[in-house]
C-alpha cells in the first residue's frame, strides 16, 4: 500500500443519488416487457402476503364482532355439588339470582334445570286421552333465567320474582307445544297440566337468545317446581348469566364465591372463549400455511430477480466496460445494479400490495364482510418488495462491479 | 517543450506465468498535445495491450506512464477510472452505444460521472451533448434512438460522447473497424477536421491506410514499439 499523503491531483468521479436513480430507472424502463416478467415473482409473493394478512384480519373482525355480541358477554355457571355430589341435590342458593346481580357488570342471572316428569305428563287437560308430547321438555326457571335469554313473546308475560318466590303455578310455553297443546289465546286463561298439577299460562315464546331453548318447553318457576317436585334430580341445576361487555371474565372469577363462600369448590364458572386466544386458534394453522406459500412465492420472486439481473450484468457487460470507461467506480456499478433490482423489488412490491388488498376487498365484497387490512401490512409490504430486490441484487450487482473494463470493452 | 500528453518512461507490461508473457516489452513514448499519432501492427501484436495501458484500462507492470502531466503508477482505482474519464475520450470499433438511448443521452452519459453536480447539472449535460452533436454534424440527430442510427452516425455520436468532456486525448481503437469504406473516409475526414481544431489522437489500427492519415506512425510486432520514419 502506498502512503496516502500526496494532494489529490484527480478530481474523484461521483454520481449524485438523484441521477443513479434516474439511471437505475432507465435501465428498468428500457426492457419493460422483460421488467415485467422478472417483477411477476415478487408481485405475486408480495400480492399473497398482503392477501393472506388481509384475508386474515377480515376473518378474525368477523370472529370478533360473532363473539362480542352474545357470547362474550355470557357466562354459565355449574352445579358440581362439589367432592359428593350426590348429597348435594342442588347447590345454588335459593337467593342464587340476588347474590349474582350484585356483582358489577352482571345484567341479568338465573338458575334452571330441567324437570324430569313421566312421559305424556304434559297436558291441557287434567283428565283423558293424553293429548300432550312425549318430547316437551318441563324446565324449572328462576326470574332471572327468563330475563337473561332475552325471549321473544308472542303472547302475555314472562313470570318475575314475585311468582318464582311466592311458588305460584304458572308457565311459559314454547309457541310449538302451545300449538301442539291447542293453547293458541291467553284470554282464556288456559292452563297446562304438570304430572296432574294445573300450571296457568302466562306466556308464549317463539324465541330466545340464549339458555334453553324454549320452543318444544314448558318453563315452570324454580319456586313452584322445588315446592312440587323437589331439586332436581338427574341432571344438575346450571346458571346463566349475563354481563356487560367486558365484564365476563371478572364475574366468571368472581361467581363460585358470591354464590356460596364456604363452598365456592360447588361451582364451576364457564367464561366465554378469550377472543383473542379464539382468533389465534382459529386462523393461525391456516394463515401459517398461507404465509409459507406467501414466503416461497417471495423467494422464487427473489430468484428470478437475482437470475435476470445477473443475465442483465453478463449481457451489459460492454455497458459496465463503457461506464468504467467514462469514469465510473466499481462502486458506481454496484450502486447503479442494486438500484435497478430494488426498483424492481419496490416496483414489484407496490403492484403485489395493491393485488392483494383487491383481492381481500373482492373477496369481502362476496362474502358480504367487512374488509379489514391493518395499515401496517400495506406499509410493510412494498418495503419487502424493496429488500427482495436489493437481496436478490447484491451478488449480480457485485460481479458487475469485479467486470475488469479492458475485457469488457474487448465484446 | 509542452507536457506530453502521453508519456511512457520504460512501460511494459508482461503477464505473470508460468511462463510469462510479455505483452509489451518496456517502451518509451511521447505525444505532444495538438498531435495525430497512429498506432498500427497486426492483431496480436500488442495493440491492445498498448491501447488498455495508454486508456488507464490496464496497469503496466515496469515503468512509469504519466497522462497529462499526472504520473499514473501510484494512484487508485477509483482515481485512475476519475482520471480516465476526465481526460481521455475513447473510441471504439464497435462504438457501445447503449441501445435504447437516445444520441443526446448517449452523449450526456459521459458527463455522468464527471461533470459539475448541481440543479442545473442535467441540463447542461444536455446543453453540452447537443453542443458535440453539432460538432460532428449530428445536430438534427440528437433525439434519435441509437439503434435507429446508421454505421457511420453512430461512430459520430460515439465520437461526440468522447469529445464532450473536453478531454486531452482522443484514444481511438479501430474506429472505421466496423464501417464500409465510404462512411470510415467521412469519419477519418471528422478525425482530421478535430485534430486540426488541436485535438491530440492517439489512432490503433491495423489497417496501413488508416495509420496513413496520422502525421506520426507507431509500430508494434511482438509486443515492441517503434517509430516509423523520423520519430
Amino acid at each position: 500500500m502506498r502512503p496516502r499523503t500526496r494532494t489529490r491531483v484527480v478530481e474523484p468521479s461521483r454520481l449524485p443519488l438523484r441521477e443513479l436513480l434516474a439511471e437505475a430507472l432507465a435501465g428498468v424502463l428500457q426492457r419493460p416487457a422483460r421488467s415485467a416478467l422478472t417483477g411477476l415473482g415478487t408481485v405475486l409473493g408480495v400480492g399473497a402476503f398482503v392477501a393472506v394478512l388481509g384475508l386474515t384480519a377480515t376473518a378474525s373482525a368477523r370472529i370478533d364482532s360473532r363473539f362480542s355480541v352474545l357470547t362474550a358477554t355470557e357466562v354459565g355457571i355449574e352445579d358440581t355439588g362439589g367432592p359428593r355430589p350426590d348429597l348435594a341435590g342442588l347447590s345454588f342458593p335459593v337467593d342464587a339470582d340476588a347474590r349474582i346481580q350484585r356483582l358489577n357488570g352482571v345484567e341479568a342471572a338465573g338458575v334452571y334445570w330441567p324437570v324430569h316428569l313421566p312421559a305424556g305428563s304434559v297436558r291441557a287437560a287434567p283428565v283423558g286421552r293424553p293429548s300432550g308430547d312425549e318430547q316437551a321438555a318441563v324446565v324449572a326457571a328462576s326470574a332471572g333465567v327468563l330475563a337473561a335469554a332475552e325471549p321473544h313473546l308472542v303472547r302475555g308475560r314472562t313470570f318475575d320474582t314475585w311468582h318464582d318466590t311466592t311458588g305460584r303455578q304458572v308457565a311459559v310455553l314454547g309457541a310449538a307445544l302451545a300449538a301442539r297443546l291447542g293453547i293458541g289465546t291467553l284470554d282464556t286463561q288456559p292452563a297446562v297440566f304438570l304430572a296432574g298439577r294445573p300450571f296457568t299460562v302466562i306466556g308464549i315464546v317463539d324465541d330466545a337468545r340464549r339458555g334453553p331453548d324454549p320452543l318444544l318447553s314448558v318453563i315452570v318457576p324454580r319456586g313452584a317446581a322445588a315446592r312440587l317436585w323437589g331439586g332436581p334430580t338427574q341432571d344438575r341445576a346450571k346458571m346463566i348469566v349475563v354481563t356487560r361487555i367486558g365484564a365476563a371474565r371478572q364475574v366468571a372469577d368472581e361467581a363460585a364465591l358470591a354464590l356460596d363462600p364456604a363452598h365456592p369448590e360447588n361451582f364451576t364458572a364457564l367464561p366465554p372463549p378469550d377472543p383473542r386466544t379464539l382468533r389465534t386458534a382459529v386462523t393461525s394453522d391456516l394463515d401459517r400455511l398461507l404465509l409459507l406459500l406467501a414466503g416461497i412465492c417471495l423467494v422464487i420472486g427473489a430468484v428470478g430477480i437475482a437470475n435476470t439481473t445477473l443475465v442483465a450484468v453478463l449481457e451489459r457487460t460492454g455497458e459496465i466496460g463503457l461506464r468504467r470507461a467514462l469514469g465510473a467506480r466499481g462502486r458506481h456499478i454496484t450502486g447503479q445494479f442494486l438500484c435497478e433490482s430494488a426498483s424492481l423489488g419496490l416496483l414489484g412490491g407496490l403492484v403485489g400490495s395493491s393485488l392483494g388488498v383487491l383481492t381481500v376487498l373482492g373477496v369481502a365484497l362476496a362474502r358480504d364482510w367487512t374488509p379489514v387490512v391493518a395499515p401496517v401490512t400495506v406499509a410493510a409490504a412494498p418495503v419487502v418488495g424493496l429488500a427482495t430486490g436489493l437481496l436478490a441484487g447484491a451478488y449480480p450487482a457485485w460481479r458487475a462491479a469485479r467486470i475488469q473494463p479492458a475485457e469488457a470493452l474487448r465484446r | 517543450m509542452s507536457t506530453p500528453v502521453v508519456e511512457f518512461r520504460r512501460v511494459g507490461l508482461t503477464y505473470p506465468g508460468p511462463p510469462p508473457v510479455t505483452a509489451l516489452t518496456p517502451c518509451d513514448l511521447a505525444v505532444a498535445p495538438g498531435e495525430y499519432v497512429t498506432v498500427t501492427g497486426p492483431s496480436g501484436s500488442g495493440k491492445s495491450t498498448f491501447l488498455n495501458i495508454a486508456g488507464l484500462l490496464d496497469t503496466p507492470t515496469t515503468g512509469r506512464y504519466l497522462l497529462d502531466g499526472v504520473d499514473t503508477g501510484p494512484l487508485r482505482d477509483g482515481d485512475r477510472a476519475a482520471l480516465r474519464g476526465r481526460r481521455i475520450g475513447f473510441v471504439f470499433q464497435s462504438f457501445h452505444l447503449l441501445a435504447h438511448r437516445s444520441a443526446a443521452d448517449n452523449v450526456a452519459l459521459a458527463l455522468l460521472y464527471t461533470a459539475a453536480r448541481g440543479r442545473r447539472a442535467a441540463a447542461e449535460r444536455r446543453e453540452r451533448a447537443r453542443e458535440a452533436l453539432a460538432r460532428v454534424g449530428l445536430g438534427h440527430r440528437a433525439d434519435a434512438v441509437a439503434t435507429r442510427l446508421s454505421g457511420g452516425e453512430r461512430q459520430r455520436v460515439a465520437i461526440a460522447r468522447a469529445l464532450v468532456g473536453r478531454p486531452a486525448l482522443l484514444l481511438c481503437d479501430e474506429p472505421t473497424g466496423n464501417l464500409d469504406t465510404g462512411t470510415a473516409q467521412s469519419v477519418l475526414a471528422l478525425l482530421d477536421d478535430l485534430h486540426a481544431q488541436g485535438l491530440t489522437v492517439l489512432l490503433i489500427t491495423h489497417d496501413p491506410q488508416v495509420a496513413a492519415r496520422g502525421r506520426r506512425t507507431v509500430t508494434i510486432r511482438d509486443g515492441v514499439l517503434r517509430e516509423v520514419g523520423a520519430g
